[in-house]
């Protein structure tokens, strides 16, 4: 029997499979040249985004990178707004300003995602100073790569965030390849999780590959958090089944590594552990999936639907403007 | 009017934007228990309280970083780089992630954010903490950029800033906190985008900025026992710029002189000179002119530090020079 009730589990596996089914279905759009610029798809990570967004409350904060789709839906992002924005739509989160590397919704707390490695982690201490000086009980979930953890800012968020003792779980979604460059040989150290000792604050490593597992991991850095005890950094140890990017030719890995790491598929796992625990049965498992194949299906109708932004439009928005105001 | 000086100036519009607006508070280097490198922040802390008034630690892009996300989130940050030099540290946080969040999000992110900070040289402070950075800002879309040149203007602005929803870059200059000036007990604003005529006159218009102005001021005395009467103009905000003041005293004097103390290469002389060359070439009596900042880092030695930047009598020698020439007499030549 698992702890968590057939709800969440429900939950978590339709937000797994919508990730999945997200990012199989822009890429087949971005080779019909309905999508441009690059993509950086989450296939593989459904474990970290969903195990981490699942300990968060509606009204708490996430803050994501170049590689967002994933954050946006499990936080509850809508799939239509989505589609819309990555088809570069009026009717898309930005209205097409943004595209795939700068969702946001600030009604479900995505404030952004930043096409810069590492830079929302200082917005994410941002966030959560505001909720300590508002005293809201907002705690803020910081999405970011391995590779970030190499960046100034990235120790700059963590030892400011933890000298204010500030409500914010750093999760780092170690991948293995900064781009095309292996941990290897862009870190001195084996877990990531260990630079938090340089901050005076916990670190834990946690299998990426397993919702349930990062749940609880995540859960208890969150509560933490929102106790006023400061922040935690978790290091998800995960594998991007796919490229950086759509069309990356892939020259720095293995067939075999891919497989060995496909074995640990984090939906085909998790429905194992929930058919095994009686909870959900192979029907209802069915069911989710087709559900999430099929809001996938009526997305891209909208989307493909929706009208470009009016070229007249393009200075738009640059400033913020009163009532009346000229932009 | 009561005098009192720009640093006390600032000092004021920060109490009182903090007392208005309990969603204001300030984060920075040395700004809680010190006050501030220059004591624009002194009282604060013993007013306002540990959670309003922050020390940092020395890290410029999570000081910003905290401005944005605080912003993100419902507040109304100012948040203090010590010295302009170090906006360098924290470029992505303004520059990629500040200025750009609006737009990128189709209007969704609202970032009411002040960033407080001083340039500028004259102190003997070397290369690292006297630069006049004002025109990288100024080419980045979704940053607004106020630097004045009184105390009667900053406060005013300073108020304006903090009660804009865009990110503001507020540039103060490090010689200009002991000048004092006439500033009114009772509240006031100033809007961005007009500019101030600090001095009128006939014969040539220079538009200046910050410490320049005062400068201008000092040549223009000198230059009207010779005769010539020069109007000032100050922007006071770059973005966004008041065209249509210079435009009218361009039309008036029919010459231009920008004078800034950032370097002349890709400083905002050049781009307000566009400006006017398109919508006002036929008034130009003479080709307008930039003098600025040598294309060199500020050096240390006061013999140098003052040969880097426009002195009073640079000024007085260009504008002679300038009204020597005159287009539209040589051109009556020609025709008659």
């Amino acid at each position: 029997m698992l702890k968590l009730s057939k709800e969440k589990l429900k939950d978590m596996l339709v937000k797994m499979y919508r990730i999945r089914f997200f990012e199989e279905t822009i890429k087949n759009l971005y080779f019909e040249d309905l999508i441009t610029g690059p993509l950086h798809l989450y296939i593989g990570e459904e474990a970290v985004a969903v195990g981490a967004c699942s300990a968060l409350k509606k009204r708490d904060y996430v803050v994501s990178t170049h590689r967002g789709h994933g954050h946006c839906i499990a936080k509850g992002g809508n799939l239509t707004k989505m589609m819309a924005e990555l088809l570069g739509r009026e009717t898309g989160y930005c209205k097409g300003r943004g595209g795939s590397m700068h969702l946001a919704d600030h009604k479900i707390g995505l404030l952004t995602c930043s096409g810069i490695v590492a830079g929302g982690i200082p917005i994410s201490v941002g966030a959560a100073f505001s909720s300590y000086y508002r005293n809201s009980g907002q705690v803020t979930i910081s999405f970011f790569g391995d590779g970030a953890t190499n960046q100034g800012s990235f120790h700059e968020s963590l030892n400011l965030a933890s000298v204010w003792k500030l409500p914010v779980v750093f999760v780092c979604e170690n991948n293995c390849y900064a781009i095309t460059v292996p941990t290897t040989c862009s870190l001195p150290l084996e877990n990531i999780a260990n630079r938090a000792v340089g901050y005076g604050i916990p670190g834990k490593v946690v299998d990426g590959m397993n919702v349930l597992a990062v749940y609880e991991v995540v859960k208890e850095a969150v509560d933490r958090a929102r106790d006023g005890k400061g922040p935690s950094l978790i290091e998800a140890k995960t594998y991007r089944f796919e490229g950086h990017w759509v069309g990356d030719p892939i020259v720095y890995r293995t067939n075999e590594e891919v497989k060995e790491w496909k074995k640990r598929d984090p939906i085909l796992n998790f429905r194992k552990t929930v058919l095994e625990s009686d909870q959900l049965s192979e029907n209802e498992l069915n069911s989710i999936q087709k559900r999430a194949r099929r809001e996938l299906q009526e997305a891209v109708e909208f989307a493909k639907n929706s009208p470009l932004p009016n070229p007249d439009d393009v200075e738009k928005y640059v400033y913020h403007v009163e009532e009346g105001g000229k932009h | 009017m009561r005098e009192i000086s720009y640093a006390q100036a600032i000092n004021e519009a920060l109490k009182e934007e903090m007392r208005r607006d309990n969603r204001v508070f300030m984060i920075g280097e040395d700004v809680a228990v010190h006050g501030g490198t220059y004591g624009l922040s002194k009282g604060l802390l013993e007013e306002f309280g540990e959670k309003r008034v922050k020390d940092t630690p020395i890290s410029e892009a999570a000081i910003v970083g905290t401005g944005i996300g605080a912003a993100l989130t419902g507040l109304r940050p100012i948040v203090e780089l010590m010295y302009i030099d170090f906006t360098t540290v924290a470029m992505d946080q303004i520059v990629n992630q500040a200025a750009k969040l609006r737009y990128m999000t189709g209007g969704m992110a609202k970032l009411p954010l002040v960033i407080r900070t001083q340039g500028g040289s004259g102190t003997g402070e070397a290369a690292h903490h006297t630069q006049s950075l004002e025109a990288w800002f100024v080419h980045i879309p979704g940053l607004k950029v106020v630097m004045p040149s009184t105390p009667f203007d900053a406060k005013g602005l300073f108020k304006t800033a903090v009660r804009d929803n865009n990110p503001v870059l507020f540039i103060d200059h490090k010689l200009l906190f002991p000048k004092k000036g006439s500033v009114p007990e009772e509240e006031y604003t100033i809007p961005f985008g007009k500019a101030d005529i600090k001095r009128e006159g006939n014969d040539i218009t220079i538009v200046a900025t910050s410490l320049m102005i005062h400068r201008a001021l000092s040549a223009a005395e000198e230059l009207e026992k010779d005769g010539l009467t020069v109007e000032i103009i100050d922007p006071r905000t770059l973005v966004p710029f008041d065209k249509e003041t210079l435009m009218n005293s361009v039309k008036k004097t029919g010459r231009l002189l920008i004078l800034h103390e950032a370097c002349t290469r890709g400083g905002i002389g050049g781009g307000i000179i566009r400006e006017i060359i398109e919508d006002c070439f036929d008034y130009l009596d003479a080709p307008p002119r930039v003098l600025a900042g040598r294309n060199i880092p500020i050096p240390y030695a006061p013999s140098l530090e003052k040969m880097a930047v426009p002195q009073q009598r640079d000024i007085v020698e260009t504008v002679i020079g300038m009204t020597k020439f005159s287009r539209r007499f040589s051109t009556h030549i020609a025709k008659s």
